[in-house]
């Protein structure tokens, strides 16, 4: 009884499912437990969890960037070809991160001035972006990055005395920085009004469309940087590096309880959302789980999320109308 | 007895029903008999169940207990098919239209006629849509679609929705909310034509008047609790009034006198292009005025352009004498104005946020401190107006949209009444609210204009209008064609003005 009270909140329950599979993990798996292997568990995440937190805002203002994987392809095609003409590293960080601005400016332009809907947007730009990506970089892998950047994105240098990588501590920073806009200031309370009624938002003197705007440009910077890390993590720049990562991203967001139609979902949620898929994709992988095996399990994880929210409350509300029909006989 | 009260069998009624949602006793043993060829009004207030108790004999709500009855005999609906099936036609207090559909395939959704294979008829859905709206005396495209629609059209689509069942039983939740006198009327016709041969009327109005007008019966309701159910013939406002509230109500129309100050809103030549023209007027620092007209004519078109919502084609709007930058609501309460909107489930509240955040919506910067929402202060601010608009409420943080329709509409009310404004536009303030709370708030209006707030007030009680304008505008077909000073405003004048028969009134401003 308590149980399904609790669990009816969605994000918790989540939260709860984490911890239940850390533990079961801990009991089953040898090595889970290890330092080195909760270091490079969660690191290799890292650019999913950071782009799940501006995804986690877009999704709450019923807005959705597919983009964002693209992105991540097109700034380390970038960032490869700059690092082989010679330029200094310095130099190409911000340069990357302005085309994720760019980008991001160009998705939330089409859907605040043009009008036009943000999945059918960043569907075409996911096929945009990824396509500059080839033609930057071509099939063309570049690996030769110096050791002492690649340092602060690989599992094995961590905040001393923790598990935790550069990445997993910037993920940290801005998950606080995140949960506080999105639930303690005013923008948040406007996202999740956008979310749930534009109008009635707009009516209210919200300035809808800048806040959208801003929203596509934070997620394309966020990507942008993703692009970076990733690429330092495995030393090596692709055009097709993270293809797909969409999917994880949004599962994660979805999975925490964030609802696709807007207006409703916590960030608590998400960044659970976000470990959960991290500790089994580690677990699977320690148990040998085939790759294809892990991304119908991701697939059916994204399935569950969607439906079960909707079962929930189908059960709650009958065993309400059964409640209140026994007391009142 | 006497004859009103009719005799046989009812067709539709309730038998001590109960109904709770969560810890709300919205209605308990409650009981109901609707006759043949009668015309039943339900009375109460805000929040009194009646809303419930509809939906209880439409199949939305199942009893917790208690019987629903029809012809004499217990039934179950399942659902709101089940009722339509036995005849039974609802309109909802709140439009319910598919806005993507066009005026005629809302009407027919479902039901439309067919021709060989199964295509649909078109033609002869849009002739039988014309129809109806001749019946209801409305120029309404049928092949137009729903989004944009006023309040009031939507209520009328609904109405011809309702009247194309050729119901046994037809069920109003305040239709005439946002209709003015003339449409008022012809919908009353058209109800009294249905009731003579032989169907049964259930009427919802917090405006007594239109009950006395329509209905032999009513049946009050307090609390969610049955108070009395008898004939009307005998029965004064003021009775019902006390049934409703348990109490004597204070006057309805608490003008107060004020001077009137510097001008605070100037529209000039306003324009968007097929909707209205060259509006031009101002409203001074403690001034009531009311923008009256027919449904359509205009107003609150003007309103939203003047507030910013909607772009003007030419013209140009100042506040306290400073030009308003066009199309930018955010600019436009920057500078002091508010509008308060028809239409409170799209655009005047976000039904899944709570009360206290709907009312924080609008002063998001003065509820925060350092950038960070202060609970205490948002809290406050929903308290303090749910307290002087006698709110009926649970839980602050509770959803808007489990308020009774009359309560979200003052909400509403709050949020914009929080803004502190110079310059406030109502667009039908006391939509849905019950004769208490209206005398309430508009004591309010008029204590806010003796302090120096400006009024602008679009509203389709002409009641209302008369009592609480200091001036009245009117408008006709898109243009503002009458002047009218408080002294000048009558009934016959206003109407006059409103259905074009005359462009006199101009010169008396
Ligand atoms: N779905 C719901 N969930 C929770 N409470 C509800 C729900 N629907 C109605 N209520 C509550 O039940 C009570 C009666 O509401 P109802 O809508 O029937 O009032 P009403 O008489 O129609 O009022 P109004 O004149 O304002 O339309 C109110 O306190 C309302 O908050
Ligand atoms: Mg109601």
């Amino acid at each position: 009884m308590r149980l399904l009270r609790t669990g009816l909140r969605w994000d918790t329950a989540v939260g709860v499912l984490l911890v239940a599979v850390f533990v079961t993990g801990l009991g089953t798996t040898d090595g889970f437990a290890s330092r080195d292997n909760l270091a490079f568990a969660f690191n290799d995440i890292a650019e999913v969890a950071l782009m799940a937190l501006p995804m986690t805002l877009l999704v709450v203002a019923g807005q959705v960037d597919l983009s964002v994987a693209s992105m991540l392809g097109l700034s380390s095609a970038l960032t490869g070809q700059l690092w082989d003409s010679g330029w200094a590293f310095e130099t190409i960080v911000p340069v990357v991160l302005l085309v994720g601005v760019a980008g991001g400016l160009l998705n939330g332009w089409l859907v605040t001035k043009v009008g036009l809907p943000s999945l059918a947007v960043t569907i075409g730009t996911l096929a945009l972006y990824r396509g500059l990506a080839s033609v930057v970089l071509g099939s063309n892998a570049i690996t030769d990055f110096p050791e002492n950047y690649a340092a602060w994105a690989v599992d094995t240098t961590t905040v001393p005395g923790t598990f935790i990588t550069y990445p997993v501590a910037l993920f940290i920073v801005l998950a606080v920085v995140a949960a506080v806009v999105l639930h303690a200031t005013g923008l948040g309370r406007s996202l999740f009004a956008i979310g749930a009624q534009e109008d009635a938002a707009y009516y209210a003197g919200i300035r809808v469309g800048r806040i959208k705007l801003a929203l596509f440009v934070v997620t394309g910077l966020v990507s942008a940087f993703a692009g970076v890390v990733f690429t330092l993590r495995y030393g090596s720049a692709r055009a097709d590096n993270g293809q797909g990562f969409e999917m994880l991203v949004i599962a994660s967001v979805l999975l925490g309880g964030i609802d696709f139609d807007g207006g409703k979902g916590t960030l608590f949620g998400a960044v659970a959302g976000v470990l959960l898929i991290g500790v089994l994709k580690n677990l699977l992988t320690l148990n040998d789980v085939a790759n294809e095996v892990q991304v119908i399990v991701t697939g059916l994880l994204l399935v569950a999320s969607v439906l079960t929210p909707r079962l929930i409350s189908t059960v709650g509300e009958w065993r309400h109308r059964r409640a209140a029909a026994t007391s009142s006989n | 007895m006497s004859q009103a009260v009719p005799t046989g069998v009812p067709v539709l009624a309730l038998k001590g029903v109960n109904k709770s949602f969560g810890a709300v006793r919205a209605l308990r043993d409650v009981s109901l008999e609707l006759f043949p060829g009668e015309a039943h009004a339900l009375a109460g207030e805000n929040g009194a169940g009646k809303s419930t108790l509809i939906k209880t004999l439409a199949g939305v709500h199942r009893p917790d207990s208690g019987q629903v009855l029809l012809d004499g005999a217990p039934v179950v609906f399942h659902g709101p098919a089940d009722a339509r099936d036995a005849g039974i036609a609802v309109i909802y207090q709140e439009p319910t239209l598919f806005p993507d559909l066009s005026i005629a395939e809302n009407i027919f959704m479902g039901r439309q006629p067919r021709r060989r294979l199964g295509r649909i008829d078109h033609k002869a859905v849009r002739a039988a849509t014309a129809a109806l709206m001749g019946r209801l005396g409305v120029a309404l495209d049928p092949d137009r679609p729903a989004r944009g629609l006023s309040i009031a059209d939507q209520q009328i689509v609904e109405i011809a929705k309702a009247l194309s069942f050729d119901a046994r039983v037809l069920i109003m939740d305040e239709p005439t909310a946002a209709l003015t006198g003339s449409e008022t009327a012809r919908l009353f016709s058209v109800v009294e034509a249905l009731r003579a041969e032989g169907a049964a009327v259930l009427f919802i109005s917090h405006r007594l008047e239109e009950i006395f007008r329509l209905c032999q019966r009513v049946t009050t309701l307090r609390d969610g609790r049955w108070v009395a159910s008898e004939p009307l013939a005998g029965l004064t406002e003021d009775d019902l009034v006390r049934r409703m509230v348990g109490r004597d109500l204070d006057e309805l129309y608490p003008k107060q006198d004020t001077r009137v100050g510097e001008t605070a809103l100037s529209v000039r030549r306003l324009t968007r292009e097929g909707v209205f023209r060259d509006v031009s007027f101002d409203v001074r620092r403690g001034e009531i005025v009311a923008l009256a007209g027919l449904v359509g004519a205009g107003r609150t078109e003007v309103a939203q352009a003047t507030f910013g919502v909607d772009r003007a084609d030419a013209g140009e709007v100042r506040v306290g004498g400073k030009p308003l930058r066009p199309g930018s609501p955010s600019a436009a309460m920057a500078a002091g104005l508010a509008l308060v909107p028809e239409d409170r489930r799209q655009r005047g509240l976000v039904m899944e946020m709570s009360i206290e955040r709907n009312i924080g919506l609008t002063g998001l910067d003065r509820i925060s401190g350092k950038g960070l929402v202060k609970r205490a202060l948002e809290r406050g601010r929903a308290a303090d107006w749910a307290v002087r608009l006698r709110l009926k409420y649970g839980r602050l943080s509770d959803q808007v949209g489990v308020l009774s329709g009359g309560n979200q509409q003052k909400v509403v009310l709050a949020k914009w009444l929080a803004t502190d404004p110079a310059v406030l536009i109502v667009d039908e303030p006391t939509r849905g609210i019950d004769v208490g709370t209206k005398a309430e708030v508009h004591r309010l209006l008029s204590s806010l204009a003796a302090e120096g707030l400006a009024v602008l007030m679009i509203s389709s009680d002409l009641p209302e209008v008369l009592g609480m304008a200091d001036r009245v505008l009117v408008m006709h077909e898109g243009r503002l064609v009458a002047e009218l000073p408080r002294a000048e405003a009558t009934e016959e004048s206003v109407m006059a003005a409103a259905t074009g028969r005359t462009g006199e009134g101009r010169a008396a401003a």
